[in-house]
């Protein structure tokens, strides 16, 4: 089993959260749990990883979570570790249980905080990796049709 | 600005839509000179491909001017002419610093559809529908590039625009066929379909020294072209036992490499919706052929676009006779520059597969033609400068 550093904020506790979510509060190895990151099958509200071609000191700069992790705020919790091979971090988040993400508008739309997770570390990734985060073509009904 | 749009089960049409801008940092706007119809769309155009929408750009071999260029852009310049690789790679992800920069992991923006349809993000292709990034494609005025610094290259003065065109997609499709397919000196390679990629695939397979070169395929024209162009030998499967063929033109072994370039079988049945969304299978009777004419330990390379899966595919043969089977999207940002030096020594001719030219207006004609393979089609070549007929 693979080590895992544990960088979760403490925006849970209340604090101001655009302030404190970002931080590495404590950095601390421990050994992966039943169901973790990593671990297929997982339900709605599990682990979700992507592996960042960037050393970890990349992928969280200065402890600070990736800013597409950031605007999930206290909502969800991150865990890091080295990959395998040199293949450089593998990046973990899933949704804390009972806290909703802001934005989401589940009972509205239907929204799916898996999904958004996953969508901000795939953000945080290319972030890290290109230094940007790819947008799609606008379609003609997002801009109108041309004159 | 005018483009070919996809509007229903082999419709196109050209549409005014509005010019494509700058999304990213690393984007460039191309003006596009030439782009090449490629059996890649037909599953498209027959509205076999799920998530394809009326308006949609098809097209993704091109070649074209640059206009405007983003201000991370660092390699190109407004005036630069410059062809495109097909597939869009970020260039600094693990996969694309590993060369396969058709499995990049960051060159598609909406990678959920891939993750469902095939477990993993697939990378962005122009001219595609949103599971594989939904960038607008090339039959256009204009079409917007990302990562211009990793997928455009610049054309020497001395390649043509009607040569260097085929460096955005078939070449370097058929340059890798022949590279991961391990071929070397004094090496058997047979190659299903004599089609541009097909006709490539040969020629890369004789240029790495390939002993002799055989080109599967039905069509006598293509056939023609391949021995001409590529140097190769041709069987012509109405005519003779392709497996029994193969196997006394190589001692009784069989080919060292099979190259399947045919893609899917098309029995020209429009799949019901149920069937495209459920993966009805079909059959791959050339990679079913490949597979059993290779030799006992040989590489089969699986070049034609299948859309989920395939029926009646012999893993017996592949296990029984130690076989390797390699597939990928082309990886053209490995092979692009090394191929234009080659076509600008000379080495690697491509304007005669361009059988038919003609302007963005007449593509419902320019597609049919190929899609049936009519009037001895290989490619048809759209050009928006080309003037539409009265």
């Amino acid at each position: 089993m693979g080590r895992i550093a544990t960088v979760a904020g403490s925006a849970l506790a209340g604090a101001a959260v655009g302030a404190v979510s970002g931080r590495v509060l404590r950095g601390r190895t421990r050994r992966r749990p039943a169901g973790g990151p990593g671990v297929r099958g997982n339900p709605a509200g599990g682990w979700q990883v992507v592996t960042v071609d960037r050393a970890p000191g990349t992928v969280l700069p200065g402890g600070r979570w990736p800013e597409p992790l950031r605007r999930l705020g206290g909502a969800i919790q991150v865990e890091v570790r080295p990959a395998p091979g040199c293949r450089g971090t593998e990046l973990a988040a899933r949704p804390r249980p009972g806290v909703p993400l802001p934005g989401l508008a589940a009972h509205v739309v239907g929204d799916d905080p898996a999904r958004a997770v996953r969508a901000a570390l795939r953000q945080a990734k290319q972030l890290a990796e290109t230094g940007e985060v790819l947008r799609a073509d606008r379609t003609p009904m997002d801009r109108g049709r041309a004159g | 600005m005018r483009a070919l749009c996809w509007t229903g089960v082999d419709q196109v049409a050209v549409r005014q839509v509005p010019d494509p801008e700058l999304r990213n940092g690393h984007d460039a706007i191309v003006r596009v000179r030439q782009s090449a119809t490629c059996g890649g769309d037909l599953p498209l155009l027959a509205g076999r491909t799920p998530y394809v929408s009326v308006g949609d750009v098809l097209g993704h071999e091109f070649l074209g001017d640059v206009v405007e260029v983003g201000p991370e852009v660092r390699r190109h310049r407004v005036g630069d002419r410059v062809v495109v690789s097909a597939s869009v790679a970020c260039g600094t992800c693990w996969y694309c610093q590993g060369g396969l920069p058709s499995c990049c992991d960051n060159g598609n923006p909406e990678p959920e559809v891939g993750e469902a349809t095939y477990g993993h993000p697939v990378p962005g292709v122009f001219g595609r529908p949103r599971a594989t990034g939904g960038f607008a494609g090339s039959h256009a005025e204009f079409v917007r590039v990302p990562y211009a610094d990793v997928g455009a290259f610049g054309v020497p003065d001395t390649v043509s625009d009607d040569r260097a065109l085929f460096a955005s997609d078939a070449a370097p499709a058929g340059w890798m066929a022949a590279d991961v397919g391990g071929v070397r000196p004094g090496d058997v390679v047979a190659v299903w379909g004599a089609g541009a990629v097909g006709q490539l695939t040969a020629r890369a397979a004789g240029l790495l020294g390939a002993d002799r070169v055989i080109v599967v395929d039905d069509q006598d024209d293509r056939l023609r072209m391949a021995e001409r162009h590529s140097d190769a030998e041709t069987i012509d499967p109405r005519h003779a036992d392709v497996p029994a063929e193969l196997r006394e033109r190589t001692g009784g072994r069989g080919p060292d490499v099979c190259v399947e370039a045919v893609g899917p079988a098309w029995d020209g049945r429009i799949r019901s919706l149920a069937e495209r969304f459920t993966g009805a299978a079909e059959r791959p009777p050339a990679v079913r052929e490949a597979v059993h004419a290779c030799r006992k330990g040989g590489t089969v390379v699986v070049l034609g676009e299948f859309d989920g899966h395939v029926d009646a595919f012999p893993l017996g043969a592949v296990s029984a006779k130690g076989l390797s089977v390699r597939g990928a999207r082309q990886h053209g940002q490995n092979y692009v520059p090394m191929l234009l030096e080659r076509m600008a020594r000379g080495e690697l001719r491509t304007e005669h597969l361009a059988t038919h030219r003609m302007p963005l207006e007449q593509g419902a004609h320019g597609y049919a033609l190929f899609r049936d393979r009519r009037d001895g089609c290989v490619r048809t070549v759209l050009s928006p400068d080309l003037p539409a007929a009265p």
